[in-house]
């Protein structure tokens, strides 16, 4: 019993999470030392807004077990709130700070929810992912019927520098617009972490796993919903408000079912599971989207084919995965495994090889063929329509696919063997 | 004195086929009763009728002395109705301490709140934590209950259903699916945490029945055909006739295992 009231007990003082918490901080501040170029600046900035959106989707999807198809019209409509408010503030016929911009964003959010979310939030399960794909496409369609407010083909643009510096801060630069992002990161998560340490959160965990005995416990679980729907639109109007201040401009795209499929992919990726993992996904989403963009005009297609591989093999996404590591590693069985992951990663790199190789070259030839098929990849210079490269495609994927599914067996028999020790209660 | 619990004249139809034709049932403050029946003579209807999983079709049903019907689930219970299901219904991917802090959030008054802290809700975690000792999970605090025992995981049903201080506690089938020594474990769960409230349970285990109802009502097709005492149940030839017949002779904890059939 006594070992009960131990486990058990709050300790007011989490160091650990002071910890976490703190560094987090620290990286934020410090990432702009480390990385200086503009186009860095312009990815991390990217990737600020995109965690906010994301983990704000996840308060839908990963603790509430809400399923939806039309976020981005909280953020994007706190995204137009946001940017005709910035413009009415640069005439100076209203008073708002850059810096606040954002609360305009999440209060016109939080509206939304409210007042799409009353009519989403009545169901659950597939019926309330099915409203929530209307009214994204309603949302969408009125903002080519109302060109006036949602701008039309061109989008409303707007200048983020108007008025006096403040301590020399204009936010022209895009690094003082990072740090701007950094700070609203920052809060945005720790706010939603704590959201999800409340009643509000844990009930939320309890209508997910079981809103029958959620409603025989005292709850309403349509009020469970619509309450976490509305904390979610506000967070998702904070990151439309920061993406204003970020582009200087808002598109009927803010509010599209593409934006909305985007942070669905970036929250499975990342994985639903885990608080931090949405945070990843955002990550490595924006770094697809606008890293891999630059490079190649196939980054759509190996941002789906990831996307399939993770919900394949790694449903619990890219958090699921590190937490094996993570239970491997602190119940020392680690240095069993580690010399076949290397292995399993020298020969994965071989397939991944072999398909960007592949996708490569047929998109070579059979896209982008007008300038001839000559092409460079991994520096070297060859033509995609000689049958070398094509040999060398075929040749990685033989020896790849075979070194790589006899690693991933290998992996697989060792981490079963250690499940097995854990089941046994082994230490 | 109002009763806990009364029915008058409650009627429960699906399309054409009526399940509960016109039941009344008035259970006293503090008694333990049991409805019994064979297989499909409504008893889960219509707990799901009182526990407002279902409306029912016509009639009353007064939770001291107020009415409930047409109240969707979660407002009966916040009146202090609290039920347990038949096929186990519990939050599985929750710990088990979390299981029943969610049942007693309601009733300590935190509703929907988003601005406490849950760990430093000390009157919550005390309650979930005497909850989860009177149930005897207090070892299993931290694991997620998808991946407690089926009996385990029987006894955290009870304590979610319990836990919220519910004066009128109905139990559907507890001991359902259970080896008799656990039987045993769950009947003596059931004395101890619902001693001083109002327990209204379905059960098949004849064993179980005799041995902790104060009253017992017999429910055939739809209809109670007979309520009162163990002896008196017992002793009744329509009851015999209807229901228990070859069970009779051999009632009592041994035929734990027949009675399941």
């Amino acid at each position: 019993m006594q070992t009960t009231a131990r486990t058990l007990r709050y300790q007011p003082l989490d160091l650990a999470r002071w910890v976490i918490w703190g560094s987090t901080a620290l990286l934020m501040a410090a990432l702009p030392v480390f990385f200086t170029q503009g186009f860095a600046i312009t990815l991390m900035s990217q990737m600020g807004v995109a965690i906010i959106f994301t983990l704000s989707y996840n308060m839908l999807l990963g603790q509430s077990g809400m399923l939806s198809f039309g976020h981005a019209v909280y953020s994007g409509l706190g995204a137009y709130f946001a940017v005709h408010t910035l413009n009415l503030a640069s005439k100076g016929q209203l008073w708002m700070p850059v810096p606040l911009l954002p609360l305009v964003g999440g209060l016109a959010g939080a509206v939304f929810g409210v007042l799409f979310g009353y009519v989403t939030t009545k169901r659950a399960g597939t019926t309330f992912a099915m409203i929530t794909l209307g009214i994204g496409e309603l949302v969408f369609s009125c903002s080519l019927m109302f060109p006036d407010f949602f701008g039309g083909e061109g989008g409303v643009t707007t200048n983020r520098v108007f008025g006096k510096p403040f301590l020399g801060i204009t936010f022209g630069p895009a690094v003082q617009v990072y740090y701007l992002i950094a700070f609203w990161c920052l809060v945005s998560m720790a706010l939603m972490y704590a959201w999800s340490h409340t009643p509000l959160g844990r009930m939320a965990n309890a209508v997910r796993d079981n809103p029958e005995r959620a409603e025989f416990v005292g709850y309403d679980t349509q009020k469970v919903r619509w309450y976490t729907l509305i904390i979610s639109s506000f967070f998702a109007g904070i990151a439309g408000a920061l993406g204003v201040i970020n582009f200087e401009i808002v598109t009927a795209e803010n509010v599209s079912a593409v934006r909305s499929g985007g942070v669905l992919l970036a929250a499975f990726i990342g994985g639903v599971g885990f608080f931090f993992g949405p945070i990843i996904g955002a990550c490595v989403f924006v770094y697809f989207v606008v890293a891999l963009s630059d490079h190649t005009k196939a980054w759509l297609l190996y941002l789906g084919m990831f996307f399939m591989l993770m919900v394949m093999f790694a449903p619990g996404g890219i958090a699921s995965l590190i937490m094996m590591q993570v239970q491997l590693i602190a119940r020392k069985r680690f240095g069993r495994i580690w010399r076949q992951y290397l292995a399993a990663g020298a020969s994965g790199l071989l397939v991944l090889a072999a398909v960007i190789l592949t996708v490569e070259m047929t998109y070579k030839v059979s896209v982008d063929s007008s300038g001839g098929t000559l092409m460079k990849l991994f520096g070297v210079e060859f033509d995609a329509a000689a049958a070398g490269p094509w040999a060398v495609a075929i040749g990685l994927w033989i020896v790849g696919g075979w070194l790589f599914n006899a690693a991933r067996k290998r992996v697989a028999h060792t981490y079963g063997e250690i499940q097995a020790e854990f089941l046994q209660g082994r230490p | 004195m109002t009763s806990a619990l009364h029915l008058e004249a409650v009627r429960k139809s699906f399309g054409n086929t009526e399940i509960i034709r016109g039941v009344d049932l008035e259970i006293p403050k503090g008694e333990r009763h049991a409805i019994i029946g064979p297989n499909g003579a409504g008893k889960s209807t219509l707990f799901n009728l009182i526990s407002g999983r279902f409306p029912m079709t016509s009639g009353s049903i007064r939770l001291n002395g107020e009415e409930t019907g047409g109240l969707k689930p979660f407002e009966i219970n916040r009146k202090g109705l609290s039920r347990s299901f038949q096929i186990t219904n519990i939050f599985h991917n929750l710990s088990v301490f979390e299981n029943v802090r969610c049942a007693v959030l309601w009733s300590l008054g935190y509703k929907y709140s988003f601005w406490h802290r849950l760990d430093g809700l000390r009157d919550a975690r005390l309650r979930a934590e005497e909850v989860i000792e009177s149930i005897g999970l207090a070892h299993l605090g931290k694991r997620p209950a998808g991946l407690l025992t089926y009996a385990e995981q029987r006894a955290l049903e009870i304590g979610i259903t319990i836990a919220g201080g519910a004066e009128v506690i109905l139990l559907d089938e507890p001991t359902a699916g259970m080896s008799r020594s656990e039987t045993a474990n769950v009947v003596e769960l059931i004395r101890r945490v619902t001693a001083g409230r109002t327990l209204v349970m379905v059960e098949h285990d004849m064993g179980v029945v005799f041995g902790l109802a104060d009253r017992i009502s017999v429910l055939v097709y739809g209809e109670v055909i007979a309520t009162g005492t163990p002896e008196a149940i017992r002793a009744n030839p329509a009851v015999q006739e209807a229901y228990l017949g070859g069970l009779h002779k051999d009632a009592g904890p041994e035929s734990a295992e027949d009675a399941h059939a």
